[in-house]
Parts: structure tokens; C-alpha cells; sequence
């Protein structure tokens, strides 16, 4: 890992970024499309990261928090005529709060490995089908977001995708951005420490308890910010679409084939896995085959590469770097 | 007034009385030995003191703070701070980042942290291997690192949990003379040992457990000429 430099690191990131700035002028609206779902993807696995992979509680109930966001934006604007980006906001704190409540429950029962990703199912199931019986909110068939003109103010662009696609690359970029000043700062040293060992995490005066319910809530909200996006790109919302478990499957999927705990790992990890799965929607077809694809994907990476890819790579990379010296001096 | 001070500590795990009313002080400055056969509750103790595990009945004063019942990051915050005897480590972080973890108790600006990291790395001898991944070193060093570690929180008492089990006897001179040199630093020690070649040199003071209870108490040399000690280790005739 020692092999990328740091300013490699940040030239290669503001390469990335140049290229996507650009991409829209090169490419069709179905892979314009394509690369919204990565962004969006990579986006969401990137806020799951910064809770779950960092301190290594695997929430496997993370669509609780995107349905949130999508929710409350979504009934704000349809009831009170408030904009989506203020409903974003109320969706992050609402979803915060409920992230809260999600660490209490399982941190203070010490629910650890296994019990602690079924609790998180549980959790997350029980929001859902509560809003499948909650009529205000249209019950199972969900919120349909009324149309109107293309606006940033109404989070609408029907004429084309690009407003859609220069918002997810912002959010994206900013939620790196958020990320990294994160993992250098006190919070990220603690949450490293209370993945690799809790006990001697609490023997160091870390409130480890205190820390998880912090990087659930901040995972939570960033989550919610996820949902409100999608609810403003697809323009309909219900339970099944939004807060099922194969929604939060999708979420983690990128992060565990890209490499956990590492900024990188989702960003890598979606634009694998969501290419893959538009491709097969879109040219093979058959319901639920794109998340057989991805399943196999996901099964197939933390069987064979548990590291995910980001750690493959950097292993290859150093073993190469290590092996330079030695061809140089024979 | 003493700066640890327990009294009448009882453990009990369902039938098995882990520690049997045990009272002992550890004076400011000190280095205090505690052995005893396996299984005589020496880190049962260690683990009561730090507030991983609750006593049943007894009293632990530090600093003049009753610090029973609080929890293992409060004990560190009041100045405890311990090694493991299994060997923990950060295995996915460097052993500078390690050492900074622990200084962060003190802080909350990861440069002062690290400052102080590089400092204790110094300290305790680490320094050449700040950059290496702690799940890569070899035990002498992890142990190393965990004592880096929590040197860093800044305590005014540390607690270890076999530093000499599997050392050489190279190892154990060194590992003395960063004993001393810590206690010179104004660091109170509590050792828990099964070493003998490090406990008899260091330590001012021992005390003895045998079956949760303590069956002797002194200076190194007293102790080892104990009827009730050796008994203990080595079985009646």
C-alpha cells in the first residue's frame, strides 16, 4: 500500500474527475443514464463506507435511511410545496435521527458480526412495511413526484439528463471530499480502531459505543441525501423500490467489490457492478438477472479477493514495485 | 494516600470465586510485581481495575476517585492505562498511526497526536518502524506497540499483562530497562508476571495471589522465601 504516493493519488483523482466533466459530450443518453446510476451508486457506497466499512458494522439495512431521504423529500415538496433541497435536509435529519435510534438499539444490546446485519434487515424491513400501511404516504404504491419544468430549484431536468449527471458528480466528489477529511481526522482513527479491535479501542479511552452511533448517524444522513436524488431522478417512490433489502444490497455491493474502508473501494466497486447490471437489463434481459450478475460479482470478489479490488490492485502494484530494484540491480 | 487502592475485591464467575476479597495499594512511583500460578486471578484483577469486568463487591479507588463500575474508556481517562496478555493490535494500521489512536484521549487534533506518537515511539524504541503495518510485526514488537500505544493515553498508571511472556533474555533486559525508564518518567507500574528474571530486579514491591486470594505480600526477596508462595508454585511435599 505504500506504492501510490499521496500526490499520485490526488493527480489521478483530479484526472478522474476531469474525465467525467467531460464525459457527457462523448457518449449517448442510455450510457449518460448508465453513468448516473454509478454516481449515484458509487455515491451511496461511499456513505455506507464511511459508517459501516470503516468501523466494520456491516449495516445491511441502509435502504431505511435512502428511503427516508427519498420520502421526505418527495412528501414535503408534493404537501407543502417545499423544494427537494430543503427536503433533502429534513431527510438527512430525519434519517439521522432514525440512525440513532437503529445504533442504540443494536449497539447497546451488543449485537455484534451476524446478529448485528440481521438486526439491521430486521430494522429496516420494519420501516418498510410500515409505510406500506401508512396511506398519507400512499401505502404500498408509493408517491408518484408530480412533473413540472426543468428547474435546480424543483431538482427536474426532463430535456436532458446532464442536470442530473453534473449533481450526482458534485454530490459524489463533495462526499470523497467529506470522507477523506474524515478518516484523517480524530473520528477516523477511532472508527479504524474499533474495527480492528474494540477492546483495545476502549483501553485507549475510545467510547466505542458513543463512536458507532456516531458513524451510523453521519451514514445514515448521507445515505438520505442518496434517496432524495433518486427520488428526483426517477420521479417515483415506494416502499418495494426504495427501502427493500435488495435496495441495500445494491448499496453495499459496490463497496465490498470495490474494497472496504478504503475512499476508493465504492466508486471502483460501482462502476463495475452498475455498467454490468444496465448491460444486462438492457440487452438480455429477464427480470432479476442483472442481480444474479451482480450477486455471482459480489459472491465472487469477497470469496476470491476479500480485500476487494482497490486492495487487489495495490498488492499487485506493490509486489511489482518490490520486484523493480531487483531486475534493476540483476 | 495511595494511588490505586483496592479493597475487599470480590469476582466471582457462577460458582467460581475468581477473586476472593483481595486488598492491596500501589503507591505513586512505584513498580509493583503481581504473580501467581495460572489461574490465580492476576488478570481477572487487571481486568476489574480497567473496568472491563465488574466486581462483585469491593472497592477500587484511584486518584482518590472510587472507579468502580466505570466503564474501560473512563478508566483510561482517569489515568489507567493497560496492555493485553493475548497481544492486541490494530492489525490494518501503521504503528504511527496506532501510537496516535492512543494519544487522541489527550487530544483532539491528530497533529498534536502525532507529535506525541513520534515522541513515545522514541521512547519505547519503535521509532525505525513507525511506517510498518502493525499486523506485520513480530511479537516482541506488537507487545512494543501495545505498550506505545498506551503510553500515549498519557496515564498516570499502567497496568501489563505479561510483557516478558516469550522473550529472550536479551528481550527481558531491555524490556526492564524501559520499565525503570518509564517509572523514572513518573509513570506508576502494575505488573502482572510470570517471569521471575524480569518481576525479582524491577519491582519494589510483589504481591501474591493464589486461587483469587492474596497469600503474600513484600519486597521481591521476601516473597520468594514465602512458605505460603512456593507452596503454591510448587505443590506440598
Amino acid at each position: 500500500m505504500v506504492a501510490f504516493q499521496m500526490s499520485q493519488r490526488r493527480l489521478l483523482f483530479i484526472i478522474l474527475v476531469a474525465v467525467a466533466l467531460l464525459l457527457p459530450a462523448v457518449v449517448t443518453p442510455f450510457i449518460l443514464h448508465v453513468a448516473i446510476m454509478v454516481g449515484l451508486f458509487a455515491y451511496l457506497g461511499s456513505a455506507w463506507n464511511l459508517g459501516c466499512g470503516y468501523t466494520g458494522k456491516l449495516s445491511w439495512g441502509h435502504s431505511a435511511f435512502m428511503g427516508l431521504g427519498a420520502y421526505a423529500s418527495t412528501a414535503l415538496y408534493m404537501f407543502y410545496a417545499v423544494t427537494p433541497w430543503i427536503g433533502a435536509i429534513a431527510g438527512m435529519i430525519i434519517a439521522a435521527a432514525f440512525g440513532t435510534l437503529v445504533g442504540v438499539i443494536c449497539f447497546r444490546l451488543g449485537l455484534k458480526g451476524h446478529y448485528f446485519v440481521i438486526a439491521t434487515i430486521a430494522l429496516a424491513e420494519i420501516l418498510r412495511v410500515t409505510f406500506i400501511n401508512w396511506p398519507v404516504v400512499g401505502g404500498a404504491w408509493g408517491l408518484l413526484m408530480p412533473i413540472v419544468r426543468d428547474s435546480l430549484y424543483y431538482f427536474q431536468f426532463h430535456s436532458s439528463r446532464l442536470g442530473y449527471y453534473y449533481i450526482i458528480l458534485a454530490m459524489l466528489v463533495a462526499i470523497l471530499y467529506l470522507e477523506r477529511r474524515i478518516i484523517k481526522s480524530k473520528l477516523g482513527y477511532y472508527f479504524i480502531a474499533i474495527k480492528d479491535d474494540e477492546d483495545m479501542a476502549e483501553s485507549l479511552g475510545i467510547n466505542a459505543f458513543k463512536y458507532k452511533v456516531i458513524a451510523t448517524a453521519i451514514s445514515a444522513a448521507l445515505t438520505a441525501f442518496g434517496g432524495t436524488f433518486y427520488a428526483q431522478y426517477v420521479l417515483y417512490i415506494s416502499p418495494d423500490t426504495v427501502m427493500a433489502v435488495g435496495v441495500s444490497t445494491e448499496i453495499l455491493m459496490g463497496a465490498v467489490v470495490g474494497g472496504m474502508a478504503t475512499i476508493g473501494g465504492p466508486v471502483v466497486g460501482a462502476a463495475i457492478i452498475h455498467p454490468i447490471m444496465e448491460l444486462t437489463r438492457a440487452y438480455v434481459g429477464g427480470r432479476g438477472l442483472d442481480y444474479v450478475v451482480a450477486g455471482l460479482l459480489t459472491v465472487g470478489v469477497a470469496v476470491l479477493r476479500p480485500h476487494g479490488v482497490i486492495g487487489w490492485v495495490e498488492k499487485t502494484f506493490d509486489a511489482f514495485a518490490s520486484y523493480l530494484p531487483e531486475v534493476a540491480r540483476s | 494516600m495511595a494511588l490505586l487502592e483496592v479493597r475487599k475485591l470480590t469476582k466471582r464467575f457462577g460458582g467460581l470465586v475468581a477473586l476472593d476479597d483481595v486488598s492491596f495499594n500501589v503507591e505513586t512511583g512505584e513498580i509493583v510485581g503481581l504473580i501467581g500460578p495460572n489461574g490465580a486471578g492476576k488478570t481477572t484483577l487487571f481486568n476489574c481495575v480497567t473496568g472491563f469486568y465488574e466486581p462483585d463487591s469491593g472497592e477500587i479507588h484511584f486518584d482518590g476517585h472510587n472507579i468502580c463500575g466505570l466503564k474501560p474508556h473512563e478508566t483510561c481517562l482517569k489515568g489507567i492505562a493497560r496492555t493485553f496478555q493475548i497481544v492486541k493490535a490494530f492489525h490494518s494500521m501503521r504503528v504511527m498511526e496506532s501510537v496516535t489512536t492512543g494519544a487522541l484521549a489527550r487530544t483532539g487534533w491528530t497533529q498534536d497526536g502525532e507529535k506525541k506518537a513520534l515522541e513515545t515511539l522514541g521512547f519505547v524504541g519503535l521509532a525505525d518502524k513507525k511506517n510498518v503495518l502493525a499486523g506485520s510485526l513480530t511479537i516482541v514488537d506488537r507487545k512494543r506497540l501495545g505498550l506505545a500505544s498506551a503510553l500515549a493515553t498519557g496515564p498516570k498508571l499502567v497496568l501489563l499483562d505479561e510483557v516478558a511472556a516469550g522473550l529472550n533474555p536479551v528481550e527481558i533486559d531491555d524490556v526492564i530497562r524501559l520499565l525503570r525508564k518509564i517509572r523514572d518518567g513518573g509513570t506508576t507500574l502494575f505488573v502482572v508476571e510470570h517471569v521471575m528474571k524480569l518481576i525479582m530486579p524491577v519491582a519494589d514491591r510483589v504481591a501474591v495471589l493464589h486461587h483469587g486470594k492474596k497469600i503474600a505480600e513484600g519486597s521481591p526477596e521476601e516473597v520468594a522465601r514465602d512458605e505460603a508462595v512456593i507452596e503454591a508454585y510448587l505443590g506440598r511435599e
